[in-house]
């Protein structure tokens, strides 16, 4: 573990010097990414402009959804993002030479070309969710505090296994990067908002079949107070670290059995 | 004429060729088009005539949305062809007997046709599915829809085409793409549509080239606009206006490799 | 050092069948090919395309898994055990380097050593080393993608070398390469092989290589292994006819003529072997006199005309 991180670093620290040889390129990318997620945070502000509630929440309430979303997509794309660019690898034939190293090559595609602008997105995210806590007039205990942490990281645990069960598919449909994006794009989409207003069947799907809800849902309904509309015990409430754990094992089966059954194209 | 004829032809022959890609990114589009009728559903509920819409207009909007993305590439970006002027095969190119920017649209139609059907239709069908959505009340109104289309994609292409050609002065594309992607992803009404921007935000977006993608074509598929006449008038201004300045910009980055030598 | 026995590898291909149906064929790639190479020796694996070179070369690598048999290279199963063996092996794609594009060579050579897990000194000796002996020096510092393919290939040599393994595995390594660094590979090569004693496998096009540098040359077509055995017994084989190629203005009997014998004819196109102790030039300067010809051209014998005769001889197919 220790010896991944290294590499990791190593591999990341690599591409950061390559992409520093486009410093104007890099700069304008970083600029754009920031601006989109404000802009996404903007179509939230637009949707408020005309109603106090959105669902039975209130902007700070949504600010706050809309934040730890963010942030948990934030941290699993800058760390493993890239790892949905297996297909190109495959159908270009360089997987074969990234398997040729003594590195995972999940690691070797998860930072390639690691720059500034993966951070484009947390700087924005994490400004919202100071700004929504200021606003939210909580009281806070400490298991409301420590309730936080735990769904951030919950919350990147998912995503990172979502992404790469994403790639993994790719060993199976090479052209399917697409299809892919509508767990990882459409998960980051999905949990900016309470879900209850997608209705119950949806909510009742994103719990039990796609536990999208863990990222932020579940322990945000602890953090604001509010109670479950499917009436789920309290347990649920804390279980993201859990199901982000059990979708992990999963994912690393998918990659492996992707890997194991990878058949190299000719040359 | 002809020849663009077969240009389209075989950009449409071309990209029918990724079809398990095409079939893969309508899925996704279809699932988008769920998540964000979710969303306008719940704002509807709230104020249900918000902007002159109702709920059903509004999930329309959500799956015509989605629908469109690819026809008029929403996502914006350039075309192939700044892979040939960085590469400096475009200098050959200048020197065909063929309209650079003619020879560039033709191929983009042909694109848009095939995605017309294949990242168009199933959104609507999936939408179709589930909710009941609002569909044009008379073949006029399709016809009349399908002449906005047309427009917007040439829009779409006059404003890709001067994007790509900034390569020949930037030199690398990936700063204005992405800068392309936010503006048209926001003033198309993808994020939320048009009719909801507030107060002058929202007189601005609806005059800027961007409004003539998908809130107009959206608008007539709706019946919400029946003054075809200044609809067209609009969207075929901004084409007009993106053409000739993409026509303008040729001329100088043409002059520009002539006193450079390429 | 690499022991290859009785093995497969056949792919799934799926097939549209009729509209909607799509079958699964399997497609074997490489058919009961069994060989072993002993530690310090240098041996050329040839082949045309499509033969199963590269599928062996992934085998033996670790990155296909075969169908069955048993493959183990430095007593490891590439398969399973890829990583330890990575560590243990070099590989060199001709066509595709493994440098970073936008930094100095210097710098991937560096990266290299810490994945490979090279002590720092070992690694500034070692880096010394393959700079003289690849001639490095000019252009250590000049970033990859500046580098002319040459200087790249050899870039990428060195990348392979870093952790000194005790195979090298090269596809193609001389491929598009200019003369001058064509022979400075070559020596570089002949020299890591008797001087370190690294044991090379190499597969190659250019009979220039072969020549040059192996010792053992094995030859795989349609998946099986065509020949195995020494350099002088494939030159013996090599010391074939070659081949005249006639155009003549129009269809004609067999031309007869003094050194060549005419081996097939194709309309106005006339195919004639000459052989290794013929004279080429006197057989044209005879044809041009008694026909009237409008194109005419040598075709030396090639590999693929070599591996077509290793399979019960007669003409190749013209291409």
């Amino acid at each position: 573990m220790v010896e991944a991180v290294r590499i990791y670093l190593l591999l990341a620290g690599t591409w950061m010097r390559s992409a520093a040889q486009y410093p104007a390129s890099m700069v304008m990318l970083l600029a754009t990414q920031a601006v989109a997620t404000f802009l996404d945070a903007a179509a939230i502000l637009i949707v408020f402009a005309h109603t106090p509630r959105l669902g039975g929440f209130s902007l700070p309430e949504v600010m706050f959804l809309y934040a730890t979303s963010g942030i948990s997509v934030a941290v699993a794309d800058i760390t493993l993002g890239t790892v949905e660019r297996l297909g190109e690898h495959i159908r270009h034939g360089t997987l074969d030479t990234l398997l040729l190293r003594p590195v995972g090559p999940l690691l070797q595609i998860a930072t390639e070309d690691f720059n500034p602008r993966r951070m484009g997105k947390l700087v924005p995210t994490a400004v919202m969710l100071v700004v929504s806590l200021r606003h939210l007039d909580l009281h806070w205990t400490l298991a409301r505090a420590a309730t936080l942490p735990l769904m951030l990281a919950g919350g990147v645990g998912i995503f990172w296994a979502l992404w790469v069960l994403a790639a993994a598919w790719q060993f199976a449909v090479v052209d399917g990067k697409q299809a892919a994006n509508s767990i990882t794009y459409g998960g980051a989409y999905v949990t900016q908002y309470p879900l209850s207003i997608f209705g119950r069947d949806a909510l009742r799907g994103l719990t039990w079949v796609l536990p999208l809800a863990f990222v932020n849902w579940e322990p945000a309904l602890y953090v604001l107070g509010r109670p479950d509309p499917l009436g789920l015990p309290v347990f649920f409430r804390f279980a993201s670290p859990l199901v982000a754990a059990v979708l992990a094992v999963l994912a690393a089966l998918a990659w492996r059995t992707g890997l194991r059954h990878y058949q190299s194209t000719g040359s | 004429m002809r020849l663009y004829a077969w240009i389209a032809a075989y950009a449409l022959r071309r990209y029918s060729t990724y079809r398990v890609a095409a079939l893969s990114a309508t899925f996704t589009n279809t699932i988008f088009g769920f998540m964000r009728a979710g969303v306008l559903i719940a704002l509807w509920h709230a104020r249900p005539s918000l902007g002159g819409y109702d709920v059903t207009d509004a999930v329309t909007f959500s799956f015509l949305t989605q629908a469109l993305i690819e026809p008029v590439r929403i996502f914006g970006g350039s075309l192939d062809l700044t892979e040939r002027i960085r590469t400096g095969d475009i200098s050959i190119d200048l020197h065909r007997p063929v309209d650079l920017q003619g020879w560039w649209l033709a191929d983009d139609l042909g694109r848009a046709g095939f995605a017309l059907f294949s990242r168009g239709v199933p959104p609507l069908l999936g939408g179709a599915l589930v909710f009941s959505l609002r569909w044009p009340s008379s073949p006029a109104t399709w016809a009349a829809f399908a002449g906005s289309v047309l427009l917007a994609m040439l829009v779409s292409f006059g404003l890709r085409y001067l994007i790509s050609l900034t390569v020949f002065w930037l030199h690398d594309d990936r700063g204005v793409n992405g800068i392309s992607l936010i503006t048209s992803m926001f003033f198309s009404g993808m994020i939320v549509p048009l009719v909801v921007f507030p107060g002058r935000l929202g007189t601005v977006a609806q005059l800027l080239p961007w409004a003539a993608l998908i809130q107009m074509p959206a608008d007539v598929f709706l019946g919400r606009r029946t003054d075809l006449l200044h609809v067209y008038a609009f969207q075929g201004g901004w084409a007009a206006v993106l053409l000739a300045a993409g026509r303008l910009l040729t001329m100088t980055a043409r002059r520009r490799l002539v006193v450079n030598g390429g | 050092m690499i022991e290859v026995d009785e093995v497969c590898k056949s792919f799934t291909v799926r097939r549209r069948s009729g509209r909607l149906r799509r079958s699964r064929t399997l497609v074997g790639a490489v058919d009961r090919i069994s060989f072993t190479v002993a530690a310090g020796e240098f041996v050329g694996y040839l082949g045309p395309n499509g033969a199963g070179k590269s599928t062996t070369i992934k085998m033996l690598t670790g990155i296909l898994t075969p169908t069955s048999g048993r493959v183990r290279v430095s007593g490891l199963d590439p398969s399973r055990q890829r990583t330890a063996l990575a560590r243990r092996i070099g590989v060199v794609f001709g066509q595709r380097t493994t440098l970073w594009w936008d930094l100095p060579l210097r710098d991937s050579l560096t990266l290299v050593r810490h994945l490979y897990r090279v002590e720092r000194s070992t690694h500034q000796a070692r880096l010394a080393e393959l700079t003289e002996l690849l001639e490095l020096g000019a252009f250590l510092d000049t970033p990859v993608r500046q580098l002319s393919l040459g200087q790249r290939m050899r870039g990428d040599l060195a990348a392979a070398l870093v952790h000194d393994p005790e195979l090298l595995v090269l596809d193609e390594p001389t491929i598009g390469l200019d003369v001058i660094s064509k022979a400075t590979v070559r020596a570089f090569l002949t020299r890591l092989n008797t001087e370190r004693g690294t044991t090379i496998l190499l597969t190659t096009h250019d009979l220039g290589d072969v020549e040059r540098l192996c010792r053992r040359v094995m030859v795989i077509d349609h998946g099986r292994l065509a020949y195995d055995g020494s350099l002088p017994r494939l030159r013996a084989a090599l010391d074939a006819d070659r081949i005249l190629i006639v155009d003549l203005a129009r269809a004609a009997p067999p031309i007869e003529v003094d050194g060549a014998r005419v081996v097939r004819t194709d309309g106005p196109r006339q195919w004639l072997a000459i052989p290794p102790s013929g004279n080429a030039a006197a057989v044209v300067a005879a044809v041009a006199a008694r026909h009237e010809v409008e194109d005419i051209s040598l075709r030396e014998p090639g590999i693929e005309d070599l591996i077509t005769r290793l399979y019960g001889g007669g003409v190749p197919a013209d291409r």
